[in-house]
């Protein structure tokens, strides 16, 4: 039903149902927010974006309060500007003044409210809070002392990520962000995807940052640095840069890559088409035994994070592939560097990964001594921007450097490993390849692709036919496994990736994106699959060379002792029993 | 608390309902004394929440204890009354004499001292409560007696 309410002496129409922030947003009026999340339910917690209501005697929260017809508001009368900015102070009355070393200096929500409201002095002082920084997790670092108790990162670790790692624990002015018995994130079941990084306004949460550790490698004249980039990572990184994703930006990539000092630029592409061969030998070896199905991929270290500590019944059904970083870090050192003529030891591998959950991964898998990783670095897209920036290279001014090493050649199946969804499709090519001997007729399904959380298709393969899905929102995993579980839908693969929308959207990722840039990422790697000239795995021809030259077959003891994990459950970890409707009574 | 303990208190809430939540911990603290994060994970498992969840309610409210009570537990009222007659001064002078803060247990498990809510005996503020005894209308010679009384016990 509409009717005309009047905003700012205007009139405007408005439709039953919608809160006040819904008709401000269409009709282009700005009310700052700080735990206001698009798509979730407001809580109306943080008070910001109060308006002032006729007759109303308090000021309204406008993400909250519906909108009725007789209403009289005010967006940014002297009242209400006068509320916001006495918030922001109570909010820094606590707050440590370090903005000037903070990491989210620049980009902090509180320090742009703090400015958009003028606040330009200390008014409240408040007593500073002395709690820890949580930083023994490797890949995410909490500081609850910078936190604001928006609440953000709950609402998506509970209901987009579904592993509930933190909660407000305490009351009143006690309270803060916290996780079961203080034990920090790293004792815990936080699956380290970094969503709640992305949806922090302030410095509270951040990640792991091994800048340092890269910039000391790329100084030490005795080591020989190396870097590979997820294919993530060309399709966002223009966003930073102000350069549309195309083609070209890969080799600007590049370029910076090797200004920077890395001696070899790698696409972890090409290993993801590896992971393709050893998945699809995989799989067809257990669905023709009937044995361990559905098969679940495991290139998302979140989901096998998630698996080993809360879900151990289905760690058999997870492939023991690694994923493509650990595969192109194993690749490297065992069999790259030597051909190069380089020392194992001195080959330092960095990787570029939209993920802060890799960097936990690559720390888990190290070479035959125990004690060498594969991957020596992990860095996410927003650390390798900073690094560009802190190099001094001009991305808008490189000329594009053309591949430098063989092991860059990559399929389009294995570029589209970074969207829900695009790792199956790419799987499924493979696998219809090595079960019938023939390419599938049409490469690309359609059934696969989209935003949604968990898409389904049915392929025929042969006489075969194949029930998929990807899931992506760990969250959506849990009717998943119900379903597996029941035994209601026979499912032979199921890919799952931990973020909204897979890798593209990972927690590494530039900080707040909009829909319209995940689509054009989205965009960005279906763009490479169409224009590709290789579309599928095992006609890559450095797969075909690796496996003539250096592996055995796919599937293969060796190749297991080589590319393969072997899984096992998180004794001792915190097992969190997991979470139907969170309401609480 | 031994797995039939806590089966017999899951027991008087079937049903896996989380209405349960609140009453299921206060039973255990009364058999336990307080709650241990293998306690809230088994808990959450029973009600199919999260523990971190489980561990945040409990946290909310000040009846719960996350560590095991000293030998002498001592509970200060800070309901209005005794609040205004000054009992975060006796707050004060318990923590210095027993060298423990509100909400622990000193290392020696001697003592430990827990705020409270209004215990509901506003007309004799403030009102101290030490194990199973309250003390009413409490005057700085009372605390020191008390205090003094319970040193030497435990001496």
């Amino acid at each position: 039903m509409q009717f005309d309410v009047e905003i700012n002496n205007q009139p405007v129409s408005a439709k039953r149902g919608e809160t006040i922030k819904n008709v401000l947003d269409r009709i282009g009026i700005h009310v700052p927010t700080l735990c206001y999340l698009s798509g979730f339910s407001p809580t109306g917690g943080c008070r910001m974006c109060v308006v002032e209501v006729d007759g109303f005697s308090e000021l309204v929260p406008s993400c909250s309060h519906p909108v009725t017809e007789w209403m009289k508001i005010k967006t940014h009368s002297p009242r209400v500007l006068k509320a916001r900015k006495v918030l922001v102070e109570l909010l820094l009355a606590g707050h440590p003044d370090d903005c000037l070393y903070c990491e989210r200096s620049g980009k902090c929500g509180l320090q742009d409210l703090a400015a958009e409201l003028n606040v330009r002095e200390r008014k409240y002082h408040g007593k500073r809070q002395n709690i820890q920084i949580d930083k023994a997790c490797l890949s995410i670092v909490r500081d609850p002392a910078k936190c604001v108790l928006c609440g953000r990162c709950i609402r998506i670790c509970d209901e987009i990520i579904g592993v509930s790692a933190i909660d407000i624990v305490g009351r009143g002015s006690e309270s803060k962000i916290g996780t079961t018995y203080n034990k920090g994130l790293n004792t815990h079941t936080c699956v380290k995807c970094g969503q709640c990084i992305m949806v922090c306004p302030t410095g509270a949460l951040t990640e792991k940052s091994n800048i340092q550790a890269v910039l000391d490698a790329l100084n030490n004249p005795v080591l020989f640095p190396v870097i590979q980039f997820s294919p993530t990572v060309p399709a966002s990184i223009g966003e930073d840069f102000n350069i549309k994703a195309s083609k070209d930006i890969l080799n600007l990539l590049r370029a910076a890559l090797k200004k920077m000092g890395f001696r070899q630029v790698f696409d972890t592409s090409m290993t993801a088409d590896l992971t393709i061969m050893e998945e699809a030998a995989e799989f067809i070896e257990r669905f023709q035994k009937h044995e361990n199905l559905p098969f679940l991929t495991s290139c998302c270290p979140s989901w096998v994070k998630y698996i080993e500590s809360t879900r151990p019944q289905l760690l058999s059904n997870l492939s023991t592939t690694a994923s493509p970083q650990q595969m192109m870090g194993r690749l490297i050192k065992n069999y790259i560097a030597s051909s190069a003529g380089q020392k194992v030891e001195n080959v330092f591998v960095v990787s570029v990964m939209p993920c802060t959950a890799k960097k936990h991964e690559a720390d888990q898998d190290r070479m035959n001594d125990g004690i060498t990783r594969n991957v020596d670095v992990v860095i996410t897209t927003r650390e390798l921007v900073s690094l560009i920036r802190l190099l001094g290279i001009d991305f808008n001014s490189l000329e594009p450097e053309p591949v430098d090493t063989h092991y860059s050649m990559r399929s389009a199946a294995g570029n589209l490993f970074g969207i829900s969804g695009g790792h199956l499709e790419g799987l499924l090519r493979t696998v219809y390849q090595m079960m019938t001997g023939q390419e599938m007729s049409t490469l690309k399904i359609n059934e696969l692709r989209g935003l949604k959380g968990r898409k389904e298709a049915k392929i025929k393969i042969g006489k075969a036919t194949l029930f998929v899905a990807a899931v992506s929102g760990l969250a959506n995993v849990k009717s998943l496994v119900e379903d597996i579980e029941a035994r209601r839908d026979n499912f032979s693969i199921i890919e799952v990736m931990a973020c909204p929308n897979g890798c593209i959207n990972g927690g590494g990722q530039k900080l707040n994106p909009d829909e319209k840039s995940i689509k054009s990422r989205m965009k960005a790697l279906y763009d490479v699959d169409e224009e590709e000239m290789i579309r599928v795995a095992h006609k890559n021809p450095v797969i075909i060379d690796l496996y003539e030259k250096f592996l055995a077959k796919p599937g293969s003891d060796r190749n297991k002792e080589l590319l393969h994990v072997v899984r096992t459950t998180r004794e001792g970890s915190c097992v969190i029993h997991f979470t139907g409707n969170l309401c609480l009574p | 608390m031994t797995k039939e303990n806590l089966e017999s208190i899951f027991s008087k809430y079937p049903g896996n309902k989380k209405d349960g939540l609140l009453p299921i911990l206060q039973e255990i603290q009364d058999q336990q004394g307080y709650l241990t994060d293998e306690l809230l994970a088994e808990v959450g498992k029973y009600l199919n929440l999260p523990s971190n969840k489980v561990y945040g309610v409990a946290t909310f409210y000040d009846q719960f204890r996350f560590h095991s009570q000293g030998q002498y537990h001592i509970r200060i009222c800070n309901g209005t009354a005794c609040h205004l007659i000054g009992s975060s001064t006796y707050l004060a002078e318990l923590e210095k004499q027993l060298k423990v803060k509100a909400g622990s247990t000193s290392k020696d498990r001697k003592f430990s001292i827990e705020i409270s809510n209004c215990m509901g005996a506003c007309d004799s503020a403030p009102v101290i409560q030490i194990n199973d005894v309250f003390y009413t209308h409490v005057t700085d010679s009372d605390l020191d007696r008390c205090i003094r009384s319970i040193k030497e016990k435990t001496e």
